[in-house]
């Protein structure tokens, strides 16, 4: 759109920018300031997109231009080290493609479903807002740094341009988020899969499913990726329909009918088992899928909505952003801003803007491109899974995503909690008639935003493609969630084990060595153990361990993204270029003081469902007193020690983005009173020959 | 047509890694002084998947 915009003669692109400006200011309006029955899906799709539109088109290219100073004559990594395999210099399309594939994962689907308590506005604007000011900078920033840096990863940049300890902490920093990210997706699945043999047996054959690919792909027609993905997909989708068949037999139904703790083990023992297996068999399949899937769904997503304008019937705020909702306990501040992390702004993504992409950039001026674009895009996405959750009737969404320990465990207890306390009207008739509609037995109590999310979509693809296939659609949804979520928790235990034994094999040198089948075995079950603990124990918590858990991972995905802002300011303010360090130190303040204050609930706050430590004194406090007995007593002895364990955690996090905040102050004060500090490790400039020479573009 | 087609499936096969093995013959032909001959497809793929998944591909 900018290259357009520049080709336009000025007042003629004046005039498109200002209407833009106009009706983007106007969809905002509608939403923001709409009190009634329900507002057109339409305005959420205008005023992000002309948000994105203005960010990129204005906020980036002042960020390329004089903050960054982005250099098309400089030749990249890519270039310099070109070797065909890691290093290549690859059309910026492409990279796009790559990048987004990369960092589009289950957390923009699953955070804006949840935080849809407080009603579709907060959430809505921290996206749009959190992402052109915020995410988009944070993945833009990274990229650039790491490209100025030989493609070298976030870790390593810590190390070199904030010393040692920033490194250190980084490191730790990023295993403690993959082990509490892995469990929540995990406990998402289990969730889904919970007494629904359709669900089960579905996610279940898309095992065997990617080990046929993988075998297709390694023997039989070796590196023919298309090949084996239309073979995979059209497999998956008949999986989809098998599952409706394996419902409907008795007998069959049985073998895939579990209850969550039982369905938590087997996801912890299909973790271990791909994170051992080679990538070949089970993990770069089911990635192939997963990446395909991901995005055809999400473009159909798109045009559905766009097709459909569908109405969004839940109110623009609810009376819960006073901290009483029933999906997870505290209040609108900080916690929408912790529940959204993917979609706003998401540390993670630094990771992957600092891994593989920095080293396919054929040009510099690209990083505009692919690391503030593919982030709005991210960010659409979000606004997308918003409007998918707002859809729902507001009680169906309460019904669907409440915790039977908040509402009540029978179905009569939910309703009545649902429609007369919270005022959002809803009937045990009507979810027995939506669930039978969607091939369930029951939508009570499905938490961790997944089947809430399935219901939305399949509703809109049902409509929209004139098709009234929605118990097919349901679990169509349920099956796309859970092939990408399986393929981060396969490949969020391989790195995390290859972190792992990175650090012993300081002390061990043989557990250093990635292949060594002892090591790989030891260091796969201590993750797979780490993330288990918390699966397990999330799934049996009476207060659904969403609750406690996605809170946890939103505080630690945005202290990873403080890591990257604090990276980032430091490199701007060395490389003389203070007077624009506001750009990346303007988000880290703010994710400091949401990080800082949701982690100072979280552990001391009174509210039962909020502090961990206050529900730990409550549940010592009743068991002092004998009101527990025999398995109750031995349950809250077990959450005790959880409550305490993830007070510990968020104490680390908190600990460790005040480190770095203060290391940052520390380096950058030196860089500015010339004292001594880390050199800035810039390469040195070296003249690309493939602006002339390549002509892929 | 003919020719946006041809276009959009040759970005489909880019996109996908689907043409990775003849990039690289491209690569080596192009840059390779030494001589050694190239790998065989299954080779090259076998040692490419090793590769990729040695590190954070994934996101949230």
């Amino acid at each position: 759109m900018a290259s357009q915009s520049e080709g336009l003669p000025r007042p003629i692109a004046f005039a498109i920018w200002t209407a833009v400006v106009v009706l983007g200011a106007g969809a905002l309006g509608a939403i923001a300031f709409h009190r009634g029955e329900s507002v057109n899906a339409m305005w959420f799709i205008v005023a992000a997109v002309c948000v994105y539109a203005l960010g990129y088109r204005f906020y980036s290219a002042f960020l390329a231009a004089k903050a960054l100073a982005l250099d098309p004559t400089r030749a990249t990594p890519a270039e310099r080290f070109t070797d065909g395999r890691d290093f290549v210099p690859t059309n910026r399309w492409i990279v796009f493609g790559h990048h987004f594939a990369a960092i589009a994962g289950p957390g923009p689907l699953i955070g804006p479903t949840l935080a849809a308590q407080f009603g579709y506005l907060p959430g809505t604007l921290w996206i749009v807002f959190g992402a052109v000011l915020g995410g988009c900078v944070q993945d833009f920033v990274a990229l650039f740094c790491s490209i100025r840096r030989d493609g070298r990863s976030l870790g390593q940049m810590a190390r070199d341009e904030l010393g040692a300890l920033g490194g250190a902490v980084a490191l730790v920093g990023v295993l403690a988020i993959m082990i509490i990210l892995i469990a929540v997706l995990g406990l998402v699945v289990v969730n889904a899969m919970r007494h629904s043999p359709w669900a089960t047996s579905t996610v279940a054959a898309t095992i065997p499913i990617a080990i046929l690919v993988g075998l297709f792909m390694r023997y039989l027609r070796p590196g023919r990726v298309l090949e084996g993905t239309a073979i995979g997909v059209a497999l998956l989708l008949l999986a989809v329909f098998g599952g409706s068949w394996v419902d409907a037999h008795p007998a069959i139904r049985a073998w895939f009918d579990f209850d969550g703790p039982a369905l938590a083990l087997l996801v912890i023992f299909y973790g271990f088992a791909a994170a051992v297996l080679p990538v070949w068999l089970l993990l770069a399949p089911r990635d192939y899928l997963s990446t395909f899937m991901k995005v055809g769904t999400i473009v159909a997503l798109a045009i559905a909505i766009v097709l459909l304008n569908p109405a969004v019937k839940m109110p623009a705020v609810t009376q819960f952003v006073d901290g009483t909702g029933p999906i997870f306990g505290g209040k609108v501040f900080p916690f929408v801003f912790i529940t959204i992390a993917c979609g706003a702004i998401s540390g993670f993504h630094s990771l992957i803007a600092s891994g593989t992409t920095p080293k396919l950039l054929a040009n510099e001026r690209d990083a505009r491109f692919i690391g503030y674009g593919a982030m709005a895009v991210e960010s659409f996405v979000a606004i997308m899974a918003m409007v998918a959750a707002c859809v729902l009737d507001p009680g169906v969404y309460f019904a669907i995503n409440s915790p039977p320990g908040v509402v009540g465990a029978q179905a009569t207890d939910a309703v009545t909690t649902i429609s007369n306390t919270y005022h959002f009207p809803v009937t045990a008739a009507q979810m027995q008639e939506l669930a039978r509609e969607m091939g369930e037995t029951t939508l009570f109590g499905r938490t961790g935003g997944a089947p809430s999310l399935a219901v939305g979509m399949a509703s809109i693809f049902s409509r929209a493609f004139g098709d009234t296939l929605l118990a097919v659609w349901y679990h169509f949804a349920i099956m796309f969630e859970a092939l990408f979520i399986l393929t981060t928790v396969d490949a969020g235990t391989r790195v995390a084990r290859f972190m792992l034994q990175d650090m012993l094999g300081n002390a061990l040198p043989a557990m250093g060595r990635t292949s060594w089948y002892p090591s790989v075995l030891i260091c796969s079950a201590l993750v797979v153990t780490g993330w288990g603990y918390f699966l397990y124990f999330g799934v049996i918590d009476p207060l659904g361990g969403i609750n406690s858990l996605w809170p946890l991972f939103g505080i630690a995905n945005q202290m990873l993204a403080a890591i990257a802002l604090c990276v980032a300011t430091t490199i701007l303010v060395k490389s003389r270029k203070a007077r624009f360090a506001w750009t990346t130190a303007g988000p880290l303040a703010w994710l400091v003081v949401v990080t800082s204050s949701a982690a100072w609930e979280k552990l001391f706050s009174a509210d039962l469902r909020v502090g961990f430590l206050s529900h730990a004194d409550d549940l010592a406090t009743q068991l002092a007193s004998g009101a527990l007995g025999g398995a109750a007593a031995e349950q809250a002895r077990r959450l005790i020690f959880n409550d305490r364990l993830d007070a510990a955690l968020t104490l680390f996090f908190l600990i460790t983005v005040w480190v770095l905040v203060f290391e940052t102050a520390r380096v950058s004060y030196a860089s500015l009173a010339g004292k001594r500090c880390p050199p800035v490790t810039e390469t040195p400039h070296v003249p690309s020959r493939l602006v002339e020479e390549w002509v892929r573009d | 047509m003919t020719e946006l087609l041809k276009h959009a499936w040759r970005t489909l096969r880019e996109l996908s890694g689907d043409d990775a093995y003849e990039r690289y013959l491209a690569h080596q032909r192009a840059h390779n002084a030494d001589g050694t001959p190239p790998l065989s497809r299954a080779a090259f793929f076998r040692v490419e998947q090793q590769r990729k998944w040695n590190g954070v591909k994934r996101c949230c």
